[in-house]
């Protein structure tokens, strides 16, 4: 995955910002286009995002460096979001949170050090039914317990491990 | 558990999403065509006179809003769909889609034709990845079925939506904010005036309104305004309302709920009393912005004007209880964090004055606070209050000013201790 996106999609993307009135709409869906093939947005993406749009570099930094969800560092294969918000809290969030921690062996902002997953505290997820809830890549986990954070963890290890074997 | 009628919810099945055969066979897109036999003028005097309120957290009436667009303006217009569904204890509107997504896209659409405003935005959440493919599946069904696209039904009208998917951060729900992030400006609100429907997306004018109204507007459209009020008791709050419960209630599911019931009702059938047999204590009413409800206000309606009256407000409707074992210092502090982090930093009141906050409450809730520490609280609250460019410090000073007037001696005693109570 060393390459920001492949050819075809750059000029999909540049096809559909020649066609519309105001390309600099797709500044997030480029980035996160980058970001899902990519893993991050380094600053080469930012250029590459400015050149298929047609603007400034400057006009996707200030809204590539706004967002929490756009990855302007490298991060693992899978970022975990532990929500922080108040019905996660309220229901044992915090104890979930030192679990993931300990489990993984890293702190928040951290990567472990098989470059599998960044843990990163996240606010509410919108899963307040579910809490205390968790986020992997795009999918929604809860309500959580320490059990079934070990669960996920192994089963998103698995799919990690498919999808390598199967590209290498 | 009282059999309510169930408006937004009848077709909701546990694991399932409502295709557009469900739909159409519950009266699905009959009230798009309805809309469609009359004027524009006329859906819009209807819908205010239906008494609709803006269920994303202000309460402000639809139809009024809606009177305010200058529907007649020649030139581009837009229709935003606000999904971006971010204050803590909130997921009805995931929870709608998830069941029926339908209803919003008829929504749109007979907004769309009611506001003459023919181009639609749905500007949904980073972390809503299932509703966008529910979504982008309801789209393409109504565009295959006529619903949506050129010339809609035979009617002349034509109608396109767009899906943007955001990436994080609460202040996009601010509508001039979540509008800067659809044009790919960086999302500080704007000033208003010029408010939206003067000058709003792309300088044009726009109509924002949140998912569990536009969803409203069919069933509206469908079975009259006699029909809609005669939902819920209170005249000024009509029809039903989704509630989403969380924090320690023993079912923390979402509800479909006439507008009114008390918070009673709410606590003891719904949320089926508290966890392990504790007692109530407090909640978050209608999401982290809302003043808390405690125990004396039990029996208050959960409706718009009600808890106005008692110093709080409906907001989104999420209620979050919390038991008799909870620290309110450590809660506030909790969601006083969520809002200083989420800051956007554009204005100081906000941006410093939420950090203050934060200090003050971890000083207390940690044991080092002092009765001068309660004072500048106190100070922080009236300074902030009115002064921040948007309402984000404004919503944040909900909890930290109930707080204040409810529980000033849960606050003392944490000074006078030199530690929190609760342990």
């Amino acid at each position: 995955m060393s390459e920001l996106l492949p050819q075809q999609q750059i000029d999909k993307l540049k096809a559909h910002a020649a066609e519309i009135e105001h390309p600099h709409e797709m500044i997030v869906d480029v980035l996160r286009e980058i970001q899902a093939h990519h893993g991050w947005v380094p600053d080469a993406g930012v250029v590459l995002t400015a050149e298929i749009l047609g603007i400034t570099p400057v006009e996707v930094e200030e809204i590539a460096t706004f967002y929490d969800k756009i990855f302007r560092q490298p991060v693992g294969k899978r970022v975990v979001h532990i929500c922080d918000s108040i019905c996660c809290w309220s229901t044992g969030g915090e104890e979930i949170a030192d679990h993931l921690q300990q489990t993984l062996g890293i702190g928040f902002g951290e990567t472990t050090a098989d470059g599998l997953f960044t843990l990163l505290p996240t606010c509410c997820l919108g899963a307040c039914g579910d809490a205390p809830a968790m986020m992997i890549g795009l999918t929604t986990y809860g309500p959580l317990t320490a059990t079934k954070v070990d669960e996920i963890l192994a089963k998103e290890r698995a799919e990690l491990a498919k999808t390598t074997s199967g590209k290498d | 558990m009282t059999d309510y009628t169930q408006v937004l919810f009848k077709n909701r099945r546990p694991g399932e999403t409502a295709s557009l055969e469900t739909y159409e066979k519950t009266g699905g897109y009959e009230g798009l065509r309805i809309a469609l036999q009359k004027t524009p003028g006329e859906i819009c005097a209807q819908v205010k006179y239906s008494g609709l309120r803006g269920r994303g957290g202000a309460g402000f009436p639809t139809g009024v809003k809606w009177s305010f667009f200058p529907a007649d303006q020649p030139g581009e217009k837009y229709l935003v769909c606000n999904g971006d569904e971010m204050e803590p204890g909130t997921y009805k509107d995931r929870q709608l889609l998830l069941a029926d997504p339908h209803q919003l896209i008829e929504g749109m659409v007979i907004a769309a034709y009611a506001l003459q405003a023919p181009v639609g935005y749905i500007f949904l959440r980073y972390a809503y990845e299932d509703c966008s493919q529910v979504i982008e599946r309801a789209i393409a069904e109504a565009e295959a079925a006529g619903y949506l696209g050129k010339d809609i039904l035979g009617s002349g009208f034509s109608c396109e939506l767009h899906l943007h998917r955001s990436a994080g951060r609460y202040i996009l729900g601010e509508e001039t904010a979540l509008i800067n992030g659809l044009e790919g400006r960086r999302p500080n609100p704007r000033s208003k005036p010029p408010f939206p429907a003067q000058r709003g997306l792309f300088g044009r004018p726009t109509n924002v309104n949140n998912i569990e109204t536009l969803a409203n507007v069919p069933h509206i459209m469908r079975n009259g305004n006699a029909w809609y009020q005669q939902l819920s008791a209170p005249e000024s709050s009509p029809g039903t309302k989704l509630f989403g419960l969380s924090g320690h209630f023993n079912r923390t599911e979402c509800f479909e709920l006439p507008l009114g019931v008390t918070l009673r009702e709410v606590v003891q059938e719904y949320g089926g009393g508290l966890r392990n047999g504790k007692r109530f204590k407090a909640c978050l009413p209608g999401g982290a912005s809302s003043p808390y409800m405690t125990a004396e206000h039990l029996d208050v309606a959960m409706d718009f004007n009600a808890l106005e009256e008692i110093g709080s407000r409906l907001g989104t409707a999420g209620v979050t209880a919390f038991d008799e074992d909870t620290c309110m210092v450590a809660v506030t502090r909790n969601i006083n964090r969520f809002f200083a982090r989420e800051s956007c930093g554009w204005c100081t009141p906000c941006r410093d004055g939420l950090q203050t906050i934060s200090w003050l409450l971890d000083k207390i809730e940690n044991g080092q606070g002092t009765e001068d520490d309660l004072t500048m609280l106190h100070d922080q609250v009236r300074n902030i209050n009115g002064r921040s460019f948007c309402a984000l410090a404004e919503g944040a000073m909900g909890p930290v000013e109930a707080l204040l007037r409810l529980f000033e001696d849960e606050i003392k005693e944490h000074i006078r201790k030199g530690k929190c109570p609760f342990g």
